[in-house]
């Protein structure tokens, strides 16, 4: 956002950090305990690792560069 | 945004059908945090949104990435997410019209034509550019038509979600309206529309999260694209679902019934540049730009980003129709909206219709005996999304795509009130109420008008629901509105003749001729035949014919009436008219920055895309 204050892409940022955890953790525990969900199809490909991953690597991206008080 | 939507609204979901999923814990944490954030972002923005400037129009200190998302995400509702992915079921590919020839074209000439007039008069809303240019009757006629639209449109589509999330989840409907609602609403009541479109913004990224799962994974067990086709073409015995343009030579040749000339004219130029130009729901985003550039350019990024959404959108559709599958194995095979509700719960309504879906004929009799069985679970063409997503995302990508949902249901929703509101305090309660309040007292009549706007969306959502035949008036309300619009403003800027009684009579026979052939072909069904020129024609036709018929009788209205009536002087025009408004020169920018640039970087891609799928 233009102007002072925190900018919008620092909120997407944590955001997209604390889902991209979450994601990522039941992901790595789905893999090492071998239990996937029923139904769900391709669980094979381990997405939620990849992808909470994904998200997890963007959204510190984005905290970085947009962190409040950064000089840009 | 009917004009946009599917035909058929996921409001009509019966009820009594198993919920699709069940959300886990980290499933419901994912959606609380989200909440969480959308309610502390209207918190953190109050304290800048105290003067009208701030709170109606987000201070225009939006650059052009934050006006260009969320000019595209306050039209990306989850009622337009699963419409159309049904949409792509039921029609393929044709539906992407609706997001390419019927956005593309319109969004680059708001950006590069329109915008500098919008920008330049100051104006806080569209129905107060009517006002500069046409008088006060015009502004009033348009402010009252956007401002019911608005509330009504917010009603239905709270109500349609919530409807969708005790199909999708089994959640109460009170539980999902309450909730959303008061989010919505304190979120915009707090931090004006500097939160809403913050919000947006916000909303636009979780819904690429949440559903571009969906596409890939699919993509991945379909065997790619040509898998895809080799499936889709062994199931479906045509090869029209991947062809945009080519099928539509005649009315009966595509699965739409619509015929190209429709496609351009209808869509393409009266709903589109309607749609995207002069609704102040999306025009309002570009308006709080921070310079003419930003505001210029906005809709231009927002241009390659519509270009994209298909991708989330309408390829789940065409995935879904290989992918998914009963419990036995079977190819699933989903059934139009009406035969759904009408045999979920079952009505003598079900028999006859369901003969006319591709279902065995075993099938239906076991739907007709309320048999259960693998393939009696029936769900409608809407369905196909959260479908697909119930089929690949486990626990926290489920919640995550729900997520994606509800957020768009959220910006939508956040998109009408905040409109809603300026519109009401600016164009309604300031010219006719009271002119002589404070900023402060106009702020505040914004925030309370958000609060009493909800209220009321509330009660019109449930009046709504309880009468059915409301409910077409409802969606049509939009595609009545806008095309007689559109003519009015486009002559009011390019046509400096036109005057201050042709636009009001213009824009208020314009209405009463598009809801009159509204109304005939409700009536009288065989009627369509005369609208859309074709015996083949089907509804969506109509929608396409009566806006460019209404659009035309308009401009024809304004032009008879202002060659017998005296134009307004010249001087008066200036800032309003093309032609005797000198534009603002525009600071020297690198030539990566130059609006010209990415509008014809965006038009080669638009017309790839089309050659590429013709």
């Amino acid at each position: 956002m233009h102007g002072s204050g925190i900018p919008i892409w620092f909120f997407i940022g944590v955001l997209l950090v604390t889902y991209g955890l979450m994601i990522l953790g039941y992901g790595v525990y789905e893999w090492h305990t071998g239990s996937y969900p029923p139904l769900v199809e391709l669980t094979n490909l381990h997405t939620p690792v990849w992808w909470g991953g994904l998200l997890t690597a963007l959204g510190v991206l984005y905290v970085v560069k947009f962190r409040p008080g950064r000089v840009r | 945004m009917s004009f946009l939507k599917a035909p058929a609204s996921p409001a009509l979901l019966a009820f009594s059908a198993a919920p699709l999923a069940h959300l886990r814990s980290l499933d419901i944490a994912v959606i609380a945090i989200y909440f969480a954030m959308v309610i502390w972002i209207g918190f953190y923005l109050k304290g800048r949104s105290n003067t009208g400037e701030e709170f109606f129009m987000a201070g225009r200190e939006m650059t052009a990435w934050i006006a260009g998302l969320s000019f595209v995400s306050a039209n990306l509702g989850s009622l337009e997410l699963m419409g159309w992915a049904g949409s792509a079921y039921q029609y393929g590919i044709l539906a992407t019209h609706w997001y390419w020839v019927g956005a593309i074209p319109a969004m680059l000439f708001l950006g590069l034509v329109m915008m500098p007039f919008y920008y330049v008069c100051k104006t806080h809303s569209v129905p107060g550019y009517l006002n500069l240019r046409y008088g006060e009757h015009a502004r009033v006629l348009a402010a009252i038509s956007f401002a019911t639209e608005m509330i009504l449109m917010s009603g239905v589509n709270m109500f349609a979600m919530a409807v969708v999330m005790k199909v999708v989840l089994g959640w109460s409907m009170t539980f999902s309206i309450v909730v959303s609602a008061c989010a919505v609403t304190l979120y915009v009541a707090l931090g004006g529309l500097r939160s809403a479109i913050f919000n947006e913004v916000l909303q636009f990224v979780l819904i690429w999260g949440g559903a571009l799962l969906v596409p890939i994974l699919g993509l991945i067990q379909a065997g790619g694209v040509d898998g895809l086709k080799r499936q889709i073409i062994a199931n479906m015995h045509s090869d029209s679902y991947f062809h945009l343009w080519r099928d539509t030579a005649h009315f009966a040749d595509n699965p739409m019934g619509v015929h190209w000339t429709g496609i351009v004219f209808g869509l393409g130029f009266a709903i589109s540049f309607g749609y995207w130009c002069t609704d102040f729901l999306v025009v309002q985003r570009v308006l709080a730009a921070h310079n003419l550039r930003a505001a210029r350019m906005a809709p231009i990024i927002g241009s390659f980003f519509k270009m994209a959404v298909p991708f989330i959108v309408i390829l789940p559709g065409l995935l879904g129709l290989v992918l998914l599958q009963n419990p036995d194995g079977s190819r699933m095979q989903l059934i139009p909206q009406d035969t759904w509700k009408a045999c979920v719960p079952m009505s003598s309504d079900c028999a006859p219709l369901l003969k006319q879906t591709s279902l065995s004929p075993a099938v239906q009799k076991d739907v007709l005996n309320q048999k259960e069985g693998p393939q009696s679970d029936l769900h409608s063409y809407n369905e196909v999304l959260p479908l697909m997503m119930v089929r690949y995302l486990g626990p926290g990508l489920l919640g995550l795509g729900i997520t994606a949902l509800i957020a768009g249901f959220m910006s939508g929703m956040a998109g009408n009130v905040s409109a809603f509101s300026t519109v009401w305090t600016y164009d309604l309660y300031k010219p006719l109420i009271n002119k002589k309040g404070t900023d402060n007292h106009y702020v505040m009549v914004g925030r309370l008008s958000i609060v009493f706007g909800v209220l009321v969306s509330i009660g019109a959502g449930y009046l709504v629901q309880r009468s059915h035949g409301i409910m077409d008036y409802v969606q049509a309300l939009f595609s009545i509105f806008i095309a007689p619009l559109l003519a009015t403003i486009l002559l009011g800027m390019f046509w400096k003749r036109a005057t201050r009684i042709a636009g009001f009579l213009g824009l208020l026979s314009g209405i009463i001729f598009s809801a009159s052939l509204f109304e005939w072909v409700h009536l009288y069904p065989a009627k369509l035949a005369y609208v859309a020129l074709s015996p083949d024609a089907k509804p969506m036709a109509e929608n396409v014919f009566r806006a460019l018929w209404a659009c035309l009788f308009t401009a024809i209205v304004i032009f008879v009436v202002s060659m017998f009536t005296k134009p307004r002087p010249v001087a008066e025009l200036e800032g309003l008219v093309y032609g005797v408004t000198p534009l603002p020169k525009e600071e020297p920018v690198p030539f990566y920055k130059n609006v010209w640039l990415w509008a014809t970087l965006a038009v080669c891609i638009f017309a790839a895309l089309n050659i590429l799928f013709w």
